[in-house]
């Protein structure tokens, strides 16, 4: 078990390396994220519809889209010089293979989300006093699921033609049960609703992530063998 | 140290190969010829456990850590050092004091004051040094090379012969996959040509290179 985890650790601050050198992923999918923010500010008629009423939503297109942007880095790297027979080659886990890109998505994706928020804040005047650690909570929740999806599904598509665009085809319709639950206990948070009104969209989101996150850890080994 | 028997793989209709067996021992060199399109990395990709065989069988007694992979891409990650790809490799191999086999490996192959460079920012020729040594680092039995002299330059193909021959003199078996057999006729101890996904001939390498020019031209053109 030891060997297992110190494999994914392994992968995990490899990948987190390269991009801290590169930052290319990480700099596009801020600047989507923020050009998504200012494009919904700008373009929503103020009379017709508020800003509670838009913003869970426009937050969560923001964090899944950028995701999706994330998560195609996560594979592309493994392309280029054909890094990836090296990896397949060496005598080790696929699991962990998979545990070790995972994680390392996760830290991309929640730093993109990091950033993400305060600009949801600034650019749409939410107040998230007494909110903000129940949006972090569902923040992880969602996140924890739709990576684990969108890492089997980069494997799956890095070596096809067209991996860019394959990726969000394939991942947006998994990516739905998250970020619906997502958006309904944001909005209720942000209505300063009572946790009893949330508390079952957050149970979804646990059960997802358990059944998904544990299908991914059993798929990845059979997916990467052809 | 590596068998194959009746090796077939097919794409869709195509049949990439068609039964081709292999038996590599300690210190051979069995250089595999052939032109583009006749299976040659394929075949590699199925000694290397890379790919699976649609019939026929692949035998490694060491296992997967008993193979080492030299392809015409370097599987190197361009952002990171030389000395932190090799780590990298060291850590997937278990291999004990990863940073400092990496450093002794890059020494090796005399790049030791090149190790923290990014590796794109070093020459075709240090790449593949760099690749080499990546290969190597686990202490493979067997090193399945596949166009190990391509774009290299002459100084550089001599520096990647002599690594390769030192190598085989210590024991290691080598499958050299080349569409030039004189560039690495010195090394071979058997010689064989892959047309069309099955073996036209191969054997023990013959005294004359010419000799066995003659014959793959003969096979190939009747």
């Amino acid at each position: 078990m030891g060997e297992f985890f110190r494999v994914a650790l392994a992968v995990a601050a490899k990948d987190l390396r390269v991009e801290h050198r590169s930052k290319t992923a990480l700099v596009s999918a801020i600047a989507f994220a923020a050009l998504v923010l200012v494009i919904f500010n700008f373009a929503r008629d103020a009379a017709a519809v508020s800003r509670e009423a838009l913003a869970p939503s426009v937050l969560w297109i923001t964090f899944s889209f950028s995701g999706v942007i994330a998560l195609n880095r996560s594979f592309a790297l493994e392309r280029e010089n054909a890094a990836l027979d090296g990896l397949l080659l060496a005598p080790v886990s696929r699991s962990a293979l998979f545990l070790g890109k995972y994680l390392a998505n996760l830290a991309f994706v929640f730093t993109v989300e990091a950033v993400a928020l305060p600009l949801f804040v600034l650019f749409f005047g939410v107040d998230l006093t007494g909110s903000l650690g129940g949006i972090v909570l569902t923040a992880v929740l969602a996140t924890t699921g739709f990576v684990a999806v969108g890492t089997v599904f980069a494997a799956m598509t890095v070596r096809t033609r067209f991996a860019e665009l394959m990726l969000p085809l394939l991942v947006l319709p998994f990516l739905l049960p998250p970020v619906i639950g997502a958006v309904q206990v944001t909005a209720r948070l942000l209505a300063g609703r009572p946790l009893s009104e949330i508390a079952g969209w957050l149970r979804i989101l646990g059960f997802y992530d358990l059944v998904f996150v544990t299908l991914c850890l059993l798929l990845f080994p059979p997916l990467m063998d052809e | 140290m590596l068998f194959a028997d009746r090796l077939e793989r097919r794409f869709g209709a195509a049949r990439a190969l068609r039964g081709v067996s292999l038996s590599v021992h300690a210190g051979e060199c069995h250089l595999i010829l052939g032109p583009n399109g006749a299976g040659k990395s394929t075949l590699l990709r199925l000694l290397a456990g890379l790919a699976r065989p649609t019939a026929g069988s692949v035998t490694r007694p060491g296992g997967r850590r008993s193979i080492g992979l030299l392809s015409h891409q370097s599987q190197l990650y361009g952002d990171l050092t030389a000395v932190e790809n090799l780590t990298f490799t060291a850590r997937l191999y278990g291999v004990s004091d990863p940073g400092g086999q990496a450093r002794a490996r890059l020494a090796a192959v005399g790049l030791a004051e090149r190790a923290d460079e990014p590796v794109r920012g070093l020459s075709r020729g240090m790449v593949q040094r760099v690749a080499i040594a990546r290969a190597l680092l686990h202490g493979p039995n067997v090193l399945l090379l596949d166009e190990p002299f391509t774009g290299l330059d002459p100084q550089s193909s001599e520096l990647t012969l002599g690594l390769l021959a030192a190598e085989q003199a210590a024991g290691q078996a080598l499958v050299l996959v080349t569409h030039d057999a004189q560039e690495a006729w010195e090394l071979a101890t058997h010689a064989h040509l892959l047309v069309r996904g099955s073996w036209a001939f191969g054997g023990p390498r013959e005294a004359s290179l010419d000799g066995f020019l003659r014959r793959c031209r003969e096979a190939l053109h009747g």
